[in-house]
């Protein structure tokens, strides 16, 4: 480029102008077009590319909000696609069920017949059928949990034929071919659970960890359940099945409905007077049920459907009236169990006709007598949809193993597909924000806990815990830092003789430079353990710290002149250094003797015994760390604001006779006070998103309360420790993004209103 | 009364006030000094000390020998509680942990020795400690030297004849290492290629048959020509193996138990109670050199952190380069060419208050955008072929450094502004009345002046970025990277690989880790290290500042 010769051809310059070589018109004037036209791209490209800057930090809000987004989606179901029902009218049907590929249905109808039926068009595919012994009938049927695929027919004899549906992949040539077939697990002869033979008037069957409960009331109204469960020889390879049988006494009422849990001793009746009757096996109190409550408000309300979600711990109750209740088991102090109503869910406005669970969470879809399919979910006391997906009341519901389909039967035998789209149901303000009454919880709780050991497990996604662990974090952080960094903030602005500030200074940025995860390594691995072992050296510090240096003011006060004059004012700090090293060292020595004086030798015991809880890594330990890495943010801040107040204005203080303190504390501190605001807003801000102390200082449990000898969980140790291993897309992950966006959002606002309160303070100070 | 006038003078608020300041300076530098001495005086050789410790009355004392670690008050009661024999006048006592090493024998290498039950120590001169590449550190005595199963040397008198042979033993080690990490590697990166365009083969469909047979053919002969080479590296390989496991030593425990050593796994042998002040030094600058250069062993909790160093550099070094001219620009933008408004007065708030926004939250951020959704999709359209293994879609060195530019935005803008705001306008008119165009000026006159400040905010960028752990932890850093995100092979940078940090480390060995007393001195090393490096980052950002603030205060004089 041109330019660069003419700085490099300076000294012909003279000889150029003297043979009078200067470019000619039409050269500069082409020269300067192209310099303007560097000049306007220059401008472009820059502010482009600025912009361009500041709009990608723009983004950054945006995009946290959009991963958020899906979850306020609300819930839909569309019909995918309807027929009549494969297999003909007659005969009832029992059940349904579609693999999770949703390519193959079942019907199971009352006639012992099972269809499988492809799922696009509803034509039929298998038929197979339950073995029922000649001169017998099948008088009842019981499912399992819609994942355990299991089935039970009550026959006339009392005994049952036990089956399961199963899909078998078949990947032959790299293509996917589900291929559907009945198993007999316990055989296809009936197993007998009536020793007297009488029909089964209503049965139930679970598929437990340990083998296979039925439960049945017989037509005599005798309760019955049966343990079934297999063991497989090692040596032969053969499998035995051993049998336990449980005779429960008389039904205590006109019996609708059987239930039985997987632990396989929790039963449930259901009867017609609109009553819930709970059996413990294991806890039996008198011959008859354990617990019954009324579950329907009057007489005119009577049960019209009960199923068990998830887990087979809760149980919802459809009622006629239209209206929903979950109940669950409580343990009340003698560890006995009383069925307790939980919640109520949206009422539909037509009687309840089945209830359709979910395969891997807790949710659940009911149907009712007008058509309507309504999508609920417990632990967020949602109704996601209530929707009318045909014209008549919806005999049988079933949902797809992944939950993102229903298939729902109605009156005039017109079986129809739906495609439900609900991925986030676990989400509400109440599941985030308010006590919420988890399964198997003696009452409502706040509750952190994301994942468990099973997938029956049901997920607690309280803020509260994490909110508040954030908030005490930064309360001890700021209990330490504040008077520290305001303190010395004032004497550095104000009294420090000028060579002493321009060593403090750039410590204290050095301070402000030191990567938290070194301090969080300090606090955890040397403070922490530090603390635990020298308590009573840590809280004398805390305590007589300031009495010390009190008492070594008035100490010097009192020492002749001479030697006061030694030392320059604004010295003071540097005299106290040996001062309160020779006391923290004198404290540590004497604390384990304290110890044993007054706290039996270890005061961490003594604590314990007293009745306080103490973690080795604790609110303490994050106190000290994090007003360590606090302490600089806040004193350069209000350092700043306190040094910048006019001088004529504390001139004037001081020439009307004020001492220094008086002017410090009448003049100063009231003009900088917004600074020092500020200064302290911002160093929350800090404090709130810190990660790497909170990490590594605190046990990260997510416990209520402020005890100082406790630890926490807060919101940014939760997302560093919980993101990397959640699954993209799922609930869990957006409510890690919630809580990223919730602590830039409280950030950003802190550290805006601190900044306009600094820029306002600054026009004042010019303004004076 | 004199006090009271004392108290009303103001004069004790003055003292506490000052007192604050000393706390915080005794804290700052209190802690500097801890990291610095823990972190040094590990690798000084400490004396191997003996003694009798007697457990309970009835049984026979036991003989240990081991490394003094450190000592703690600790009342009889505790030791009491934790099954002592302490008896009970004692209200106060010492305990001592002692390294004993020899995991292999004893399965723990750390145990506290309560004072009262110990006899007097002493410094047996014969005493050796063993560095070894398994099992952690030997304590104990040396009895045989032997070479090819012979013995050569017995007892101390071993001493020389064993320390050529470990050298050699080290080399060997180094040549294994060499083979493994740099010809094996590259063999392997060529195979998974041939993997890759084999599978890209497979998906073209409309391909003429007798071509994809032809190139199959072709990728086939490839792979069996890079097997071939496989094997023949592989027999060097072993055969050096076979020459490392030539010599061996026998040690003596404490307890009297005999170990045959193979000298390939001893990285270094030293008798610390027989050296002098030169030989300790030499082998505290070894040690040092050993752990700056070295690779990680044992998870983590033996062997160096090069690694870690490298890649907190070469992340920083990426980061840098796309901080720099975003920064800049964006600065430029704000103070010269944007209308200076309530908006850019707004904009300029907010891209300083991102500086304060939490770190995680850029690592989720980072998470999110650069790497499910950019990453993602640049799998999708380029590296098909390798899915549903991710290249790109997975944490890895480029998203981490540009999740860390994105984090140290704020710093780079906010220096570089205040550098442009600090040159007197007199020297922007001058150029101006002299004909330059703007863009002239800003080029030619203005930036050159302020490069100093864009400096500044370059170093403060990079240390705040060398020290920041949290957000990493989403986007990039794994404990154990087994290769270097820089090698010999095309295209020798390779940033989708996962990378070790400083930071990360000291968290995972300090907190991760199995065996806590044993990685504890490293942790504190590591922490030297980068205090090191961020100190001296900031000493070079507050100096360069503070001479530009002196030139510009006598320039616009």
């Amino acid at each position: 480029m041109k330019n660069g010769s003419s700085s490099s051809s300076e000294s012909s310059h003279a000889l150029d102008k003297l043979s009078g070589a200067m470019p000619d018109a039409t050269s500069r004037a082409s020269l300067r077009k192209f310099r303007a036209a560097k000049d306007v791209s220059a401008k472009y490209f820059v502010s482009s590319g600025g912009l361009a800057v500041v709009i990608a930090l723009a983004l950054i809000f945006f995009f946290l909000f959009i991963e958020l987004v899906p979850v306020f989606a609300p819930a839909k179901i569309q019909q995918n696609t309807a027929y009549d029902v494969p297999g003909g009218p007659d005969a009832r049907t029992l059940l349904l069920d579609m693999d999770r590929f949703q390519e193959v249905g079942v019907r199971y109808r009352a006639n012992g017949e099972v269809l499988f039926f492809d799922l696009a068009t509803g034509a039929p595919n298998v038929l197979k059928a339950i073995p029922v012994p000649e001169a017998l009938e099948i008088h009842s049927f019981g499912e399992g949990q819609p994942r355990s695929n299991m089935v039970a027919f009550g026959l006339s004899d009392g005994t049952v034929v036990l089956a399961r549906h199963q899909f078998e992949l078949d990947w032959t040539d790299n293509i996917r071919t589900v291929v559907p077939d009945l198993i007999f697990p316990y055989g296809s002869d009936p197993v007998p659970i009536d020793p007297l033979g009488q029909p089964l008037q209503h049965i139930a069957v679970q598929r437990g960890s340990a083998g296979t409960a039925v439960a049945a009331v017989t037509k005599d109204s005798r309760v019955l359940l049966v343990q079934l469960a297999t063991r497989t020889n090692f040596m032969t390879g053969e499998t035995e099945v051993t049998t336990r049988k449980h005779d429960l006494g008389p039904a205590p009422g006109d019996v609708s409905q059987v239930l039985i849990a997987s632990n396989m001793t929790d039963l449930y009746l259901a009867d017609a007077s609109g009553k819930l009757h709970f059996y413990d096996i294991l806890r039996r109190s008198g011959d008859g049920p354990n617990h019954s409550l009324a579950v329907v408000p009057d007489a005119s309300v009577s049960i019209t459907a009960v199923d068990f979600l998830l887990g087979t711990v809760s149980v919802v109750v459809g009622r006629s009236d239209g209206s929903l209740a979950q109940y669950f088991p409580v343990r009340d102090e003698e560890n006995r169990r009383f069925i307790t109503h939980i919640r109520d869910f949206e009422s539909h406005t037509a009687p309840i006709t089945t209830l359709a669970t979910e395969y891997t969470r807790k949710g659940f879809a009911a149907a009712d007598a007008s058509g309507a399919v309504g999508l609920h979910f417990p632990t967020s006391e949602r109704t996601l949809l209530l929707q009318p997906v045909a014209e008549n009341s919806i005999d049988v519901l079933a949902f797809s193993p992944t939950n993102a389909a229903l298939l729902a039967l109605d009156e005039t035998k017109n079986l129809r597909l739906l495609d439900v789209d609900n991925p986030h149901p676990e989400v509400s303000i109440s599941a985030l924000w308010q006590r919420v009454w988890y399964e198997g919880r003696s009452g409502p709780d706040f509750v952190w806990q994301s994942s468990g050991a099973t997938d029956e497990f049901e997920p607690k996604f309280s803020q509260m815990p994490l909110t508040l662990g954030t908030l005490k974090a930064s309360f001890y952080a700021m209990l330490i830092a504040m008077p520290l960094a305001v303190l010395g903030a004032i004497y550095a602005a104000y009294f420090m003789s000028p060579k002493m500030r321009s060593v403090v200074k750039p410590s204290i940025e050095l301070m402000e430079a030191l990567p938290t995860v070194i301090l969080g390594f300090l606090a955890g691995l040397w403070l922490a353990p530090f603390v635990e072992n020298n308590l009573p050296a840590v809280f004398s510090i805390v305590v007589f710290m300031p009495v010390l240096m009190l008492a070594t003011a008035f100490i010097w006060s009192i020492l002749p002149q001479r030697v006061r004059l030694l030392v320059p004012d604004g010295w003071e700090a540097a005299m106290l250094v040996p001062v309160i090293l020779f006391f923290g060292w004198f404290c540590i020595t004497l604390s384990p003797y304290i110890e044993v004086w007054f706290f039996d030798g270890s005061t961490r015991q003594w604590l314990t015994e007293v009745g306080i809880t103490y973690d080795q890594r604790n609110a303490l330990v994050v106190g000290l760390a994090m007003g360590f890495a606090v302490i600089p943010t806040i004193f350069s801040i209000a350092e700043d604001a306190i040094f910048n107040v006019p001088k004529h204005l504390t001139q004037g203080s001081l020439a009307l006779g004020a001492t220094p303190w008086q002017t410090v504390t009448r003049v100063v501190l009231l003009t900088a006070s917004p600074g020092i605001f500020s200064a302290i807003m911002i160093g929350f801000g800090r404090a709130v998103g810190e990660t790497m102390i909170v990490l590594m200082a605190t046990g990260n449990s997510p416990v209520m309360n402020f005890n100082i000898f406790e630890g926490m969980r807060t919101l940014s140790a939760n997302i560093a420790v919980e993101l990397p291993e959640t699954a993209v897309g799922s609930t869990h992950y957006r409510i890690l993004f919630l809580a990223a966006l919730v602590l830039f959002v409280l950030t950003f606002f802190v550290n805006t209103a601190a900044e306009i309160v600094r820029q306002r303070l600054r026009k004042k100070y010019s303004s004076l | 009364m004199k006090t009271r006038q004392w108290i009303k003078s103001g004069s004790p608020w003055i003292w506490l006030t000052g007192g604050m300041i000393s706390l915080s300076m005794i804290m700052v530098f209190g802690l500097l000094a801890l990291i610095a001495v823990r972190g040094l005086g590990h690798f000084w050789p400490s004396p191997v000390v003996e003694f009798e410790f007697q457990a309970t009355t009835e049984t026979e004392p036991a003989r240990i020998l081991g490394i003094p670690m450190r000592s703690q008050n600790v009342s009889g009661y505790v030791l009491r509680e934790s099954g002592h024999q302490i008896p009970e006048e004692i209200e106060l006592t010492q305990r001592f942990l002692i390294k004993q090493g020899n995991r292999d024998l004893t399965g723990r290498d750390f145990a506290w020795y309560p004072e009262p039950l110990i006899t007097e120590w002493i410094t047996p001169q014969e005493a050796m400690v063993i560095e070894r590449r398994e099992w952690g550190d030997f304590i104990g005595f040396l009895r045989e030297v032997k070479k090819d199963g012979e013995v050569i040397a017995e007892g101390l008198a071993g001493r020389e004849d064993l320390l050529p042979l470990v050298d050699r033993a080290n080399e060997l080690a180094g040549a294994i290492n060499r083979i493994e990490r740099f010809q094996i590697g590259g063999l392997n990166l060529q195979i998974e290629r041939i993997r890759l365009a084999e599978r890209s083969l497979s998906r073209a469909v409309d391909l003429d048959p007798e071509e994809r047979r032809l190139r199959m053919a072709e990728f086939q002969a490839e792979r069996d020509e890079l097997e071939r080479q496989f094997e023949v590296l592989n027999a060097e390989r072993l055969e050096l193996m076979q020459q490392m496991r030539r010599d061996s030593l026998v040690a003596e425990s404490m307890d009297g138990r005999r170990l045959e050593i193979p000298l390939a796994n001893v990285v270094h042998v030293h008798w610390p109670n027989d050296m002098n002040l030169v030989e300790k030094i030499g082998h505290y600058v070894t040690m040092i050199w050993n752990f700056l250069s070295g690779f990680p062993r044992e998870a983590n909790t033996e062997g160096g952190i090069f690694p870690a160093i490298f890649g907190t550099v070469l992340m920083v070094i990426l980061m840098s380069i796309v901080v720099t001219p975003m920064g800049v620009m964006a600065a430029i933008y704000l103070r010269e060419y944007a209308k200076q408004g309530p908006m850019v007065r707004l904009v300029r708030i907010c891209v300083n208050n991102l500086a304060g926004v939490p770190s995680i939250v850029f690592g989720v951020f980072g998470l999110a955008f650069f790497i499910y959704f950019v990453g993602g999709n640049l799998d999708r359209i380029f590296y098909q072929d390798a899915l549903p293994a991710p290249t790109f879609g997975t944490p890895g060195l480029l998203w981490a450094s540009l999740t860390l530019a994105l984090l140290t935005l704020p710093v780079v803008i906010v220096s570089t502004e205040e550098g442009l705001a600090r040159i007197p306008s007199t020297i922007r008119h001058g150029s101006l009345a002299l004909g330059a165009t703007k863009a002239e000026t800003l080029w030619r006159t203005v930036i050159p002046l302020s490069t100093p400040a864009m400096m500044t905010g370059l170093i403060l960028a990079v240390a705040r970025a060398a020290g920041e752990v949290a957000p990493l932890m989403l986007v990039g850093v794994v404990k154990l990277a087994p290769n270097l995100p820089v090698d010999g092979h095309f295209p020798y940078l390779h940033l989708e690989r996962k990378f070790m940090h400083l930071g990360f480390h000291i968290y995972d060995v300090g907190f991760q880790s199995p065996n806590v007393e044993a990685s504890r001195p490293l942790v504190y090393a590591t922490a030297l290290v980068l205090v090191l490096i961020i100190i001296t980052l900031n000493l070079t950002a507050i100096t360069i500042r503070n001479y530009l603030r002196e030139k510009y205060r006598s320039e616009s004089d």
